[in-house]
């Protein structure tokens, strides 16, 4: 087996979250990682994955070297399929042509809901976050991947604010809102990776990332932590990986 | 079949979407003809009045209408309530120049490389101005459901979230044909619309290249549009390609010629963004949110005689790196 040298949280987190698209896939990916992660997939096992970005591109193509600071920019369309509206893109993912929404978040909680609004009480916040962008149409329309960097202040028994829904409080409550399709799929942290419970929509740990203890990951997180019935060690990153990865972010503008 | 339940009207506290016939007669009011509406940068600036609400083209550091933006903080506007798709460091400005206290948007930040606006959170953490918060798509329909004549459009997202909640406006109902609960974002038509485009002619006939976000139903939904253009071309072109013209010439009311008018935010086929400036901007502003913003304010927006010297402030050689980046869109 390639063996792992050192590497970043942000590059571990990226290989990871790549690893969970499939070839063929149509992707809709936020700006960062999953945008990052998506193109890593596309070059190294996913030549048939379809990324689209809420700046209105369909088939993203991202050069290497040449990340986009949004995916509003025009690096985004370089080989692009399409260029549309930014509305136009968003009504194909409640349409449904979209197989998987990919994003980061700032908190998340038990049943994966997401915050990127406000730390602290919203009438009174301590920090006003930046808001939902796409992340709340997003995470209420498609199959959900989350990439984010695991902290017991952003893994939290219940968010402050849900911009971005998850299962809600959990059981039939995401449904009983209105939101009929989507949901948490999966979540990728530098420490380990997540699924859900199916029936009451909770949080569980699929693979612990190597060299992770279960109670290190407990420490880090601020809930109680469920496992799946045979929870397995996450793959290293192959030596690979991380020469495409670094080749697309020489800069480590994304992955520093 | 389910009948239509409309829980509540929208509250009484948010702005008021137009009563149809009103919004007609706003129209009505516009001089439509086919015109020469080539006006200067300073004269566009008084199309817009203080407390009006202006919607803002492009989106995050796209295709921003930043030189109109900085001539409307040199002529002292006041009291605007200004809405786009995603904000930037527009929003900053437009803030800290206390030309505007209410910003509507989906995302409010300098961009993803510098993490949260010292500013925004100045502004909005102290209630000396307010940010509302929609989702993406919501921003889209509210525009749409402006441009379309109605007075709202039904959306699936923000469904169950505290998003929702915070925007009384928007008003939840069972669907009258299949019972579903579905929300009702209400029409955005803005008094006035700023939009940067690449070309068009004196009568407004406007092209955009790549990207355009969500101009198209913006410069249709709001009662005036502004235009701010690279290049002022000649009717005869624009009839060359009028597959490419994406904003007629009716719906727009004043033009103006201003080359590189989204510095240092970028323009599609023209310059990328200029991001040495946009450092040295979020630095100075991050550090010192009411301080280095009024420094940066007193520097580049009040000093410059002009916008080119405005540009001339970015810089030579970040100006035409940009531009050499822009056009790299078009290489093979």
């Amino acid at each position: 087996m390639p063996r792992a040298h050192s590497h970043t949280a942000a590059e571990l987190l990226t290989i990871l979250s790549a690893r969970q698209l499939s070839d063929g896939q149509v992707v809709f990916a936020g700006v960062g990682i999953p945008l990052l992660a998506a193109t890593l997939a596309q070059r190294l096992r996913c030549p048939g994955l379809t990324i689209l970005f809420e700046g209105g591109v369909i088939g993203a193509f991202i050069e290497p070297g040449k990340l986009p600071p949004s995916t509003n920019d025009q690096r985004c369309t370089k080989r692009a399929n399409m260029v549309l509206g930014s509305a136009e893109v968003l009504l194909l993912l409640q349409r449904g042509y979209v197989d998987v929404g990919f994003m980061g978040g700032a908190q998340i909680d038990q049943y994966g809901n997401l915050n990127s609004s406000f730390i602290g009480d919203p009438e009174k916040p301590k920090t006003r976050l930046p808001g939902t962008g796409g992340g709340n149409d997003i995470a209420s329309l498609a199959q959900m991947i989350v990439a984010m960097k695991h902290e017991k202040r952003r893994f939290v028994e219940q968010v402050d604010f849900i911009t971005s829904p998850g299962f809600l409080h959990g059981g039939d409550s995401r449904r009983a809102s209105g939101l009929l399709a989507g949901g948490m799929f999966r979540v990728v942290t530098d420490l380990a990776v997540f699924g859900f419970e199916p029936t009451r929509g909770r949080m569980q740990v699929i693979s612990l990332n190597p060299g992770v203890t279960r109670e290190q990951l407990q420490d880090n997180t601020g809930f109680v932590l469920e496992f799946s019935a045979h929870p397995g060690v996450t793959e290293p990153p192959t030596d690979h990986e991380l020469k495409m990865l670094r080749e697309l972010d020489p800069e480590r503008l994304y992955t520093a | 079949m389910t009948a239509a339940k409309i829980s509540t009207t929208a509250s009484t506290s948010a702005r008021p979407v137009p009563s149809y016939l009103e919004l007609r007669e706003q129209l009505s009011r516009r001089d439509r003809s086919l015109r020469d509406k080539v006006v200067s940068l300073e004269e566009a600036a008084s199309f817009v009045h203080d407390g009006d609400s202006v919607g803002i083209g492009g989106s995050t550091m796209s295709r921003t209408p930043m030189g109109m933006i900085w001539a409307l903080i040199r002529a002292g506007r006041k009291g605007l309530t200004c809405s786009r798709s995603i904000v930037s460091s527009d929003g900053d400005l437009l803030l800290a120049s206390g030309a505007c206290d209410h910003i509507v948007t989906s995302w409010f930040s300098q961009g993803i490389l510098w993490g949260v606006s010292k500013v925004m959170r100045h502004h909005v953490e102290s209630g000396k101005a307010k940010f509302d918060e929609w989702s993406h798509m919501a921003m889209g329909m509210r525009f749409r459901a402006g441009a379309m004549g109605v007075p709202f459009l039904p959306i699936r997202s923000m469904l169950g979230s505290d998003v929702r909640k915070q925007r009384p406006e928007a008003v939840e109902i069972d669907c009258p044909f299949t019972g579903e609960k579905i929300l009702l974002v209400p029409a955005l038509n803005p008094d006035v619309a700023l939009i940067h485009v690449q070309r068009c002619d004196a009568y407004g006939n406007a092209q955009i290249d790549g990207l355009q976000f969500m101009d198209i139903d913006l410069a249709i939904a709001a009662n005036k549009v502004i235009l701010t253009t690279e290049r002022i071309v000649s009717n005869d072109q624009i009839r060359r390609a009028p597959d490419q013209t994406k904003i007629p010439f009716f719906a727009v009311d004043a033009v103006v010629e201003l080359p590189f008018g989204c510095a240092p935010h970028e323009c599609y086929g023209i310059n990328e963004p200029m991001i040495r400036h946009m450092e040295h901007y979020v630095s100075l502003v991050n550090k010192e949110p009411v301080k280095g913003m009024a420094q940066y304010l007193e520097r580049y927006v009040h000093e410059p005689k002009s916008w080119n010297e405005f540009l001339a402030l970015i810089g030579m050689d970040e100006l035409l790196e940009a531009a050499r980046a822009g056009k790299s869109i078009y290489d093979a």
